[in-house]
């Protein structure tokens, strides 16, 4: 399988759009929407607040994914295991050892990240869809794991975990929804920040390297062996600290949460996001969210063949993805209003 | 050794589906160097063709014929609606829409046919050929109806031009173009053949999974894992593959203790990991050279 990803990640044209320069707009962009980011507990009900946070969560989720997929070239179907452990790790520490909410996410994000890069070694071997494979083999592996007798006095088994929802900490006047929503985007944002400068520094560069011609990044000293497995390790560890925020969220973790289908809608969404588009992903989290949703609105009985209805047409209507739709459409404008 | 002679049998019998399965998706990696991944719902919506047309009162034949062209004809159409047109986009969205079209075909099939799991008849009979169940006619049958596939698709393949000109547009398509092959329309062919396969592949699964719109849910993944194992690039890998991966799951199901019965496509999955990453392309695969 061809790793058509190098054509997404270019940089538009620097031009300008009614004179002022485009660097200036995303960066007035990421400013409004920071400031809208923080409207919805303000305008509306509880039920979209917790939505918007699952969408953040899966945001990041797929973020993930993406460093792996769009910047290192590397293919997974089994991410849907670092968002199972991420959420199980959680989940463990909070009801057996009663640990607070917010340090869950450091202990999930550690342990995911040592499980990718362990997982990376093996998986350096193996290309395109053989890799395919190998990742997918994890996504079945997974939740027949955690129901495994030996591991059932941590996991409890089928029944899986209930934790409690934290409240908002010094009296602010937030209820835990509310709260919740506000922790996320500050976590979200931290890790979204981090990606952006990892993808800008020198490591990011060699990731790409990798990604866009192996022997040429070898060939220029970088150890293709290292950063592959590395990215693998931080693609884990982001995907497993959005599980935990997302086992934080739904207040439960059982093992049928994180089964392949999982995996399939991360994907989906990396690829209608954008794939190596690191904003991509924040229009990614809420397609995943809230497409299969509509879809079931349209019809109950037919809700999978709407949904599949809606990701053609997506395809058809943007190729490359969210990002590469809107890459285009900025292009189209700065030529026709400079 | 008793036991291991049974179990191997059995698997064999099982891995028979798988080969089966596995084979079509080998084809249409040929035709198009994708996976597909909506080829098990393919082969489970032309098995409920076969199915209402043997309620409309045709013969077992004649259904399974008329199947067969039915989804050539619609293996051929969906290249033509759902992949040509996005031809020029990157490979990860095709798979996107393969998604797109396994989440179709499922829904579809419930609601036209409802989700009750329905018997399939077998041509070959249901009785037991060596020790208690292990291997049934139908079992042997199915085999020999894969296997013949193989053959045909070898002699295909390997001596007709129309077979030649698929392997060229699949292994090269500007240089077949060149040639004067219309590669759109080989693949077109590819998808054709593959939906046919499938359908074959469906009519005689079923007698043993039963009819079902998620019949092929289970059997798809080891359909995937036989043919990687085997090798991509090989129908007799697939097929090898396929039965590869059923007695390995058998066997590990019985021998591996405690874990065994829980895990068993876990552990076969693990053992076909740790084969690829010994040979990376597969057991029958050959190590594509690239030129830098």
């Amino acid at each position: 399988m061809k790793q058509d990803t190098s054509a997404l990640t270019k940089q538009a044209t620097p031009g300008t759009i009614a004179r002022i320069p485009l660097t200036t707009w995303s960066r007035a962009i990421v400013i409004a929407g920071l400031v809208v980011a923080l409207l919805p507990p303000f305008v509306a009900k509880n039920f979209v607040v917790f939505q918007l946070t699952l969408a953040l969560i899966y945001a990041v989720a797929i973020l993930g994914l993406n460093l792996l997929t769009g910047f290192n070239g590397q293919f997974s179907l089994g991410h849907s295991a670092f968002y199972g452990i991420g959420a199980y790790t959680a989940a463990i520490l909070m009801d057996q050892a009663d640990v607070a909410y917010y340090w869950t996410l450091p202990a999930a994000g550690a342990v995911c990240f040592v499980v990718g890069f362990l997982f990376g070694l093996p998986a350096l071997r193996l290309h395109g869809i053989y890799l395919a494979l190998a990742t997918f083999a994890l996504a079945i592996a997974m939740p027949q794991l955690l129901k495994s007798a030996p591991l059932e006095p941590w996991t409890g088994g089928v029944q899986g975990i209930v934790i409690i929802k934290p409240e908002a900490p010094f009296g602010l006047p937030l209820n835990a929804d509310q709260w919740l929503y506000y922790f996320t985007i500050l976590v979200a944002a931290v890790l979204y920040a981090c990606a952006v400068n990892l993808v800008r520094s020198r490591t990011g560069r060699a990731i790409m390297a990798i990604r866009d011609n192996p022997i040429a990044a070898t060939a220029m000293g970088i150890d293709v062996a290292l950063y592959k497995s590395l990215t693998f390790g931080v693609s884990a560890l982001y995907t497993g600290v959005a599980g935990a925020l997302g086992a934080i969220a739904v207040q439960f973790v059982a093992p049928d949460s994180f089964t392949f289908n999982l995996a399939i809608a991360m994907f989906v969404g990396l690829v209608i996001g954008g794939v190596g588009s690191i904003p991509g992903t924040l229009f990614a989290g809420l397609f995943v969210l809230f497409v299969p949703n509509i879809a079931e609105h349209v019809s109950k009985g037919l809700a999978q063949a709407v949904y599949g209805v809606i990701l053609i047409v997506v395809i058809f209507v943007m190729p490359s993805g969210a990002a590469g739709f809107v890459r285009m459409t900025v292009q189209r404008l700065a030529r026709a209003w400079r | 050794m008793d036991l291991f002679l049974h179990q191997v049998l059995a698997g064999l019998a099982t891995g028979g589906i798988y080969a089966c399965l596995a084979l079509a998706i080998v084809m249409i990696y040929q035709a198009i160097d994708h996976l597909n991944f909506a080829q098990g719902e393919m082969a489970m919506f032309s098995t409920f063709i076969a199915w209402q047309l043997m309620q409309w009162g045709m013969t077992y034949w004649v259904a399974f014929c008329a199947t067969i062209a039915v989804s050539f004809v619609a293996g051929v159409a969906i290249e033509r609606v759902l992949f040509r047109p996005i031809r020029h986009a990157p490979a990860l969205s095709h798979i996107v829409v393969f998604i797109a079209l396994f989440a179709i075909l499922n829904s579809l099939a419930g609601s036209i046919w409802d989700y009750n799991v329905k018997s399939f008849p077998t041509p070959f009979g249901s009785r037991s050929l060596i020790g208690e169940g292990l291997m049934s006619s139908h079992d042997a049958g199915m085999i020999g109806v894969t296997l013949l596939m193989l053959v045909l698709l070898y002699l295909f393949f390997r001596h007709t031009r129309v077979g030649l000109a698929m392997r060229a547009a699949a292994a090269n398509p500007e240089s077949a173009r060149l040639a004067g092959i219309r590669v759109g329309w080989m693949n077109a062919l590819g998808w054709g053949m593959a939906a046919a396969i499938g359908a074959v592949a469906g009519v005689m699964i079923a007698p043993v999974v039963f009819l079902d719109p998620n019949m092929m849910s289970g059997i798809l993944l080891y359909g995937f894992a036989g043919a990687v194992v085997g090798g991509l690039a090989s129908p007799g890998g697939a097929v090898f593959g396929g039965f590869a991966v059923g007695v390995v799951e058998n066997l590990a199901g019985t021998f591996i203790p405690y874990v065994g019965r829980e895990l068993k496509l876990t552990i076969a999955l693990f053992i076909i990991v740790a084969v690829l990453t010994v040979k990376p392309a597969g057991l029958f695969g050959r190590n594509i050279v690239s030129r830098v």
